[in-house]
C-alpha cells in the first residue's frame, strides 16, 4: 500500500516552492518507516525562537488545529517572509511539521507562500503512518501561515 | 501470572490491582525475562525521542488498526504483531504512554480483545516516569520473535457496536467521557483538537457525561478508589453489576474510563464503543440529544 508519489490522476503535484518541493521529494524517495525518521530529523531541526519572540508569546498565533500547543508567526524579511514556530518536545510529529513549513516558507515571497497547495501535508507520503488528525494539524498550520502573510503590512 | 502483583498500597485498594503497576515496581523489574514493556502514544514519533529502556513501541494507528476497514487487526495479524515485538502469550505486558495513558489504555483494551491474560498499565504513564527523572533511552530494542498463537478476537465481551448501543438505549448505562462542550453539541471535537469530521454534535440519548480526566489525579495516576466511587457510583449512580457502555470520539479516551470502571472499581459488564462519536455523529437517523441533559429514549 505504498501511496502514489503523484496524484492518482497522474498529474505532478503543484509546486510548493523549491524548498518544500525538495522536502517532498526527499520523503517520497524513502520507505515509510524512514519517512518517520526523516520527520523526526525535521523535528530536531526546529530552531529555538529568537529571544525577542520567546519573551513575547503574545506575538505568536496558536494553531488551534494542532493537538499540541503550536505557535507560529510570520514576518517580513527583505522582499520575502520568515516563519517562526514553536512546538513542545513531547509532540515531535507536530514539531516536525512546523519545522518543514518554517524551512520551506522562509525566503519565499508572500505570493509564493500563498501559492503553496493547501493539501501539501497530504503529498508527503505520510498518510499511512501519521493519523489524519495530525495531517490536518499541518494543513491548519499552513492555512494560518497564509492568512498571516495576507495580513502582513505592505513592504 | 508470571509476575507477582505490585504490592503498593496505592494499588491494592482497587478491585483488580493486578492490572496496574507503579513506576517503582516497573523500575525494579525492568529487564527481567517474561516482562515486556510496551509504549503506545498518540504521537507516532514520541517513542523515538526517548523511551523506557527495553520498551517496544506499538502504534495504534499503523499497528492496531486495520489499514483498510475501520476495525482492528485480526487474529493472525495480532499474532504476527506480538511475535515481532517479542511478546509471548504468557508474557507479562506493562503498557504506558503519553496523554495520561489514553493510547496505552486503548492498546491494553485491544490486547484484551485477544484475551492476552497478563497486561497491566503503568500508573501515571510516560509523564510520571519522566517527571521522576527515571532512565530513558533512544536505543531501539531488536527483540527475538516470540511464539504467539493465532487467537480470534472476542468482540462481544469488551467491545460494543453502534447497533447494539442503539438497541440498548434506555437499558444500558451509557457513559460519554468527552468534554462537556462535545457532550452538549456545542462542538464536535475536543477542545484544542482539530475537527475529526462529525456532522452532528451532541450525545447518545440517556448518556451521562463524565469527562475521562475526572478519573485522574494531579500527578497523572488514577484517583483513589474512594474518589472514583464518589464520582461513578454516588454522583452518576452506576452499580458494579450494571451493563455499561463507554464512548468518546474514536474510543481512546473511553478506553481509559473503561479501564477505571472495569479494573479499578470491578465493574463486570463494561464495554467500549470504539465507533464512538465519529460514527454516531455521522450515522443516518440515529437519535441524538443536544444540551446538558442526558435526554430520554426517542419515540420511534
Amino acid at each position: 500500500m505504498t501511496p502514489p508519489a503523484v496524484p492518482a490522476d497522474g498529474a505532478e503535484p503543484a509546486s510548493a516552492g523549491p524548498v518544500l518541493d525538495g522536502i517532498r521529494e526527499e520523503f517520497l524517495a524513502v520507505d515509510k518507516p524512514e519517512r518517520l525518521q526523516l520527520l523526526l530529523e525535521f523535528a530536531n531541526e526546529l530552531p529555538e525562537l529568537p529571544p525577542r519572540l520567546a519573551d513575547h508569546p503574545d506575538l505568536l498565533e496558536r494553531v488551534d488545529e494542532c493537538q499540541s500547543p503550536v505557535f507560529i508567526v510570520l514576518e517580513r524579511e527583505g522582499t520575502g517572509v520568515r516563519m517562526h514556530a514553536t512546538a513542545p518536545r513531547e509532540a515531535p510529529t507536530t514539531r516536525g511539521f512546523a519545522s518543514i513549513l518554517a524551512q520551506g516558507i522562509t525566503g519565499l515571497t508572500p505570493e509564493q507562500v500563498l501559492a503553496i497547495p493547501e493539501d501539501f501535508a497530504l503529498t508527503l507520503g505520510l498518510t499511512d503512518s501519521v493519523s489524519p488528525l495530525r495531517l490536518r494539524g499541518m494543513t491548519g498550520m499552513l492555512g494560518r501561515a497564509k492568512r498571516q502573510v495576507r495580513e502582513l503590512p505592505a513592504a | 501470572m508470571t509476575f507477582a502483583l505490585d504490592p503498593s498500597p496505592a494499588l491494592t485498594q482497587f478491585a483488580h490491582p493486578e492490572r496496574l503497576v507503579t513506576t517503582e515496581w516497573l523500575a525494579e523489574h525492568l529487564g527481567e525475562p517474561g516482562l515486556v514493556v510496551v509504549e503506545s502514544d498518540e504521537d507516532v514519533l514520541l517513542y523515538e525521542t526517548g523511551h523506557i529502556p527495553g520498551a517496544v513501541k506499538v502504534d495504534w494507528h499503523t499497528e492496531l488498526n486495520d489499514p483498510v476497514t475501520r476495525d482492528y487487526l485480526d487474529g493472525a495479524g495480532f499474532a504476527a504483531l506480538m511475535s515481532a515485538k517479542g511478546i509471548a502469550r504468557d508474557a507479562t505486558i506493562v503498557v504506558y504512554g503519553d496523554k495520561n495513558n489514553w493510547w496505552a489504555a486503548y492498546a491494553l483494551w485491544v490486547f484484551s480483545l485477544f484475551g492476552h491474560e497478563d497486561v497491566r498499565l503503568l500508573d501515571g504513564g510516560r509523564g510520571k516516569w519522566e517527571a521522576e527523572g527515571r532512565p530513558m533511552t533512544t536505543e531501539i530494542p531488536t527483540p527475538e520473535p516470540a511464539e504467539y498463537p493465532v487467537v480470534e478476537r472476542d468482540d462481544t465481551t469488551l467491545r460494543a457496536f453502534k447497533d447494539e448501543v442503539l438497541g440498548r438505549i434506555g437499558q444500558a448505562q451509557l457513559l460519554d467521557i468527552r468534554s462537556p462542550q462535545e457532550y452538549t453539541g456545542e462542538r464536535t471535537h475536543m477542545p484544542d483538537y482539530p475537527d475529526e469530521g462529525a456532522l452532528r454534535g451532541g450525545h447518545i440519548p440517556t448518556a451521562r457525561n463524565v469527562p475521562w480526566a475526572r478519573a485522574v489525579a494531579e500527578d497523572g495516576t488514577f484517583k483513589s478508589r474512594d474518589e472514583l466511587e464518589a464520582i461513578y457510583l454516588d454522583e452518576i449512580g452506576l452499580r458494579p453489576a450494571d451493563d455499561v457502555i463507554a464512548y468518546c470520539r474514536i474510543g481512546e479516551r473511553s478506553s481509559h474510563s473503561w479501564f477505571a470502571l472495569k479494573y479499578l472499581l470491578g465493574f463486570e459488564n463494561v464495554r467500549n464503543y470504539d465507533g464512538s462519536w465519529t460514527e454516531w455523529g455521522n450515522a443516518v437517523r440515529v437519535p441524538i440529544v443536544t444540551g446538558s441533559e442526558p435526554g430520554v429514549v426517542a419515540a420511534r
